[in-house]
């Protein structure tokens, strides 16, 4: 039987409250099953002093949750939109990415920052947003931005088992899709990308929800005779280049796909980095496909033609394919 | 009482120290001496077991030798150098001293608070009795965070402490440019937590005060705001020309300074004057000893530079 993203999430979650004593659930009516569902019923299985509501005050539940993990506990705060995080900024810049650094490895901050993101519905600008790159900015911040039901169930639980502090980034357009539960589960490795679809032409990076999207893409590329390797990057801070780089030496051929805005986006450090340490290894320049410089629109139409989908990855795969001669 | 003066005299005397070689150029950054505001420090910290977290800001040398971190130690990291408590990372706005509950220190004005609720809140969870206790200045009360955590700590009923440094000028500013209340400790009152405002320049009467406080937080009845009204004889910074201020409010320093109040106290109170001496001189001399062995100390390696950012084993070394 198939769960839904927001079910096998919910079990990642119960199965570290079991497991671990020090993990606790903080965030605005997580109690109550938060905004989207996913905490629902953790509260009476594990008690409301382990998953505790608090007060709409980003600020300080950033700090708390901070605070706490310097003293023995593992929170997993619940920021409701990635768009509230900018409240969250002093502490999660200031404070919890540089502990373990300005007291010269004294303390560490363990504590996963699960927040959703990204556009879908008429959220409108300030519900829909993808900020990431902003995060990966930060020295000492771990950012994780999980593909689907399964990749987000073994994710979570290598987040909550970290030292670091970790944005964990979930896509509400992932929120109701289906996967089987299966019976064991191996937990990925933070800071390792994975290959989600092998193919020799063209390397095909994404994140996130634009993962489905990609191999959407991948399919139709494949169905007029390009082979596309599609990798799932999984973590954006760090990333892993390792990854990436046996991919580009297999296809010489790079396209970034991501929904947050193109301008100085994740794409932009990958293209760089493939730029400074693989120039030898490109056969064309590497290509971006991400939101136009506009702010998230309300109106479904306006949406839906500012949102970069599979039509986009189709068309910039078959350019870059273009001027390889 | 020689207990106390002792501690005052050790600030004062590590600060005048602070101040000099950073005239001299040997401190790197910007320094901020809390000179005058010791007995805040010194009244509270007594009440404190190394376990117990305490959380300051950038005007807290003071908060941190008063929780028993090392003199040699605190003054290596604030010249930079490796054997400084955060081995030169942190410098003096970010001390650590984790053995010790020094937890932290924030350079962003009242970023410390929700961190020492953090701090309660874990204490409160793994049914610990320790207390956690973050000074902060009357300045911080400005910020919106100020307020979100004293909601939280009351709702929560957090084993913290408060403590409000009133010196009633934030950087350059008086309190009167910042708000119409003049009392931080009226902050309070909405969220029902008992709160006091007492003479913080008289360390008998904050040690007193926070000993009520400390007392009742461990007791199990929630926090506590403790607003210490206080005077800061030093600019905002090492090098402030103090323009904001009047000759006339300078010279009136001297009777508000905690450590002559506290020697006319225990002059009064029968203390010869050459006990008083020789405290004074101890301290003094504790201090030069351990800073000349702090200058002595070696400089971080270059080398070391990306030590530190992560503590999992995986992303040990990580370039981004």
């Amino acid at each position: 039987m198939t769960q839904t993203f927001i079910e096998i999430l919910r079990r990642a979650l119960d199965e570290e409250l079991a497991r671990d004593k020090a993990v606790h659930l903080l965030g605005e009516d997580v109690a109550a099953g938060g905004a989207f569902g996913v905490t629902r019923g953790l509260a009476q299985k594990h008690g409301e002093t382990r998953v505790r509501n608090t007060p709409i005050s980003e600020a300080a539940i950033t700090g708390m949750a901070t605070g706490a993990a310097l003293c023995g506990l593992r929170p997993v705060l619940e920021i409701m939109f990635i768009d509230f995080a900018t409240l969250s900024l002093d502490c999660l810049v200031n404070q919890s990415a540089k502990y373990r650094y300005m007291s010269g490895g004294q303390l560490s901050v363990p504590m996963v920052v699960r927040t959703q993101a990204g556009a879908a519905g008429g959220a409108a600008a300030q519900h829909s947003q993808s900020l990431e790159a902003w995060f990966i900015h930060v020295p000492g911040l771990i950012v994780v931005a999980p593909s689907s039901p399964l990749e987000a169930y073994g994710l979570l639980k290598s987040a909550i088992r970290m030292e670091d502090p970790v944005l964990f980034i979930e896509h509400k357009r992932l929120y109701t899709m289906r996967q089987e539960m299966p019976a064991t589960v191996e937990l990925p490795p933070i800071g390792r990308a994975r290959v989600a679809r092998a193919g020799d032409d063209l390397t095909l990076i994404a994140y996130s929800a634009m993962v489905p999207t990609a191999l959407e893409a991948a399919e139709e590329l494949a169905r007029s005779g390009v082979s596309v390797e599609v990798l799932d990057l999984r973590t954006l801070l760090p990333l892993d280049m390792e990854t990436i780089a046996a991919s580009v030496s297999k296809t010489h051929r790079v396209l970034i796909a991501h929904e947050a805005v193109q301008n100085g986006g994740v794409g932009a450090e990958i293209a760089a980095r493939i730029g400074s340490e693989l120039f030898d290894e490109l056969d064309a320049p590497v290509t971006r496909v991400g939101c136009p410089f506009v702010p998230i629109p309300f109106a479904p139409e306006l949406e839906h033609a500012l949102l970069p989908g599979r039509e986009n990855i189709v068309r910039a795969a078959r350019e870059l394919l273009g001027t390889q001669g | 009482m020689t207990g106390l003066l002792g501690a005052l005299c050790r600030i004062r005397q590590f600060e005048l120290q602070v101040q000099r070689l950073a005239a001299a150029g040997e401190v790197p950054g910007f320094p901020h001496l809390s000179t005058g505001q010791e007995a805040v420090a010194v009244g509270v910290c007594a009440h404190l077991e190394p376990d117990d977290k305490l959380f300051t800001g950038h005007r807290g040398h003071g908060h941190v030798l008063a929780k028993g971190s090392d003199i040699e130690a605190t003054f290596a990291e604030i010249i930079g150098r490796d054997t400084g408590l955060c081995r030169g990372r942190g410098g003096s706005m970010h001390l650590v001293d984790a053995e010790r509950g020094v937890l932290g220190a924030t350079g962003v004005v009242a970023g410390n608070l929700p961190l020492a609720a953090g701090a309660a809140w874990a204490a409160q969870a793994l049914g610990s009795s320790n207390v956690s206790v973050v000074f902060f200045g009357d300045g911080a009360t400005g910020a919106g965070v100020f307020h979100e955590t004293l909601n939280l700590a009351a709702l929560w009923k957090l084993p913290i402490l408060f403590v409000c440094e009133n010196n009633g000028v934030a950087e350059f500013t008086t309190r009167e440019e910042h708000s119409n209340v003049s009392k931080v400790s009226a902050f309070a009152a909405p969220y029902a937590m008992p709160t006091k405002t007492i003479d913080g320049n008289d360390v008998l009467v904050v040690h007193a005060a926070a000993g009520d406080a400390i007392a009742a937080i461990r007791r199990g009845e929630g926090p506590y705001l403790l607003e210490c009204m206080t005077y800061r004889m030093a600019g905002h910074f090492v090098g402030d020309a103090q323009q904001y201020r009047s000759k006339e409010e300078i010279a009136a320093m001297r009777e508000k300074d905690p450590i002559e109040r506290l020697k006319r106290n225990m002059l009064a109170q029968g203390v010869a004057q050459s006990e008083i001496d020789a405290t004074v001189e101890r301290a003094k001399q504790d201090v030069l000893e351990a800073v000349e062995r702090a200058r002595a100390a070696g400089r971080p390696a270059p080398s070391t530079v990306g030590e530190y950012v992560y503590k999992s084993a995986s992303l040990d070394g990580i370039s981004g």
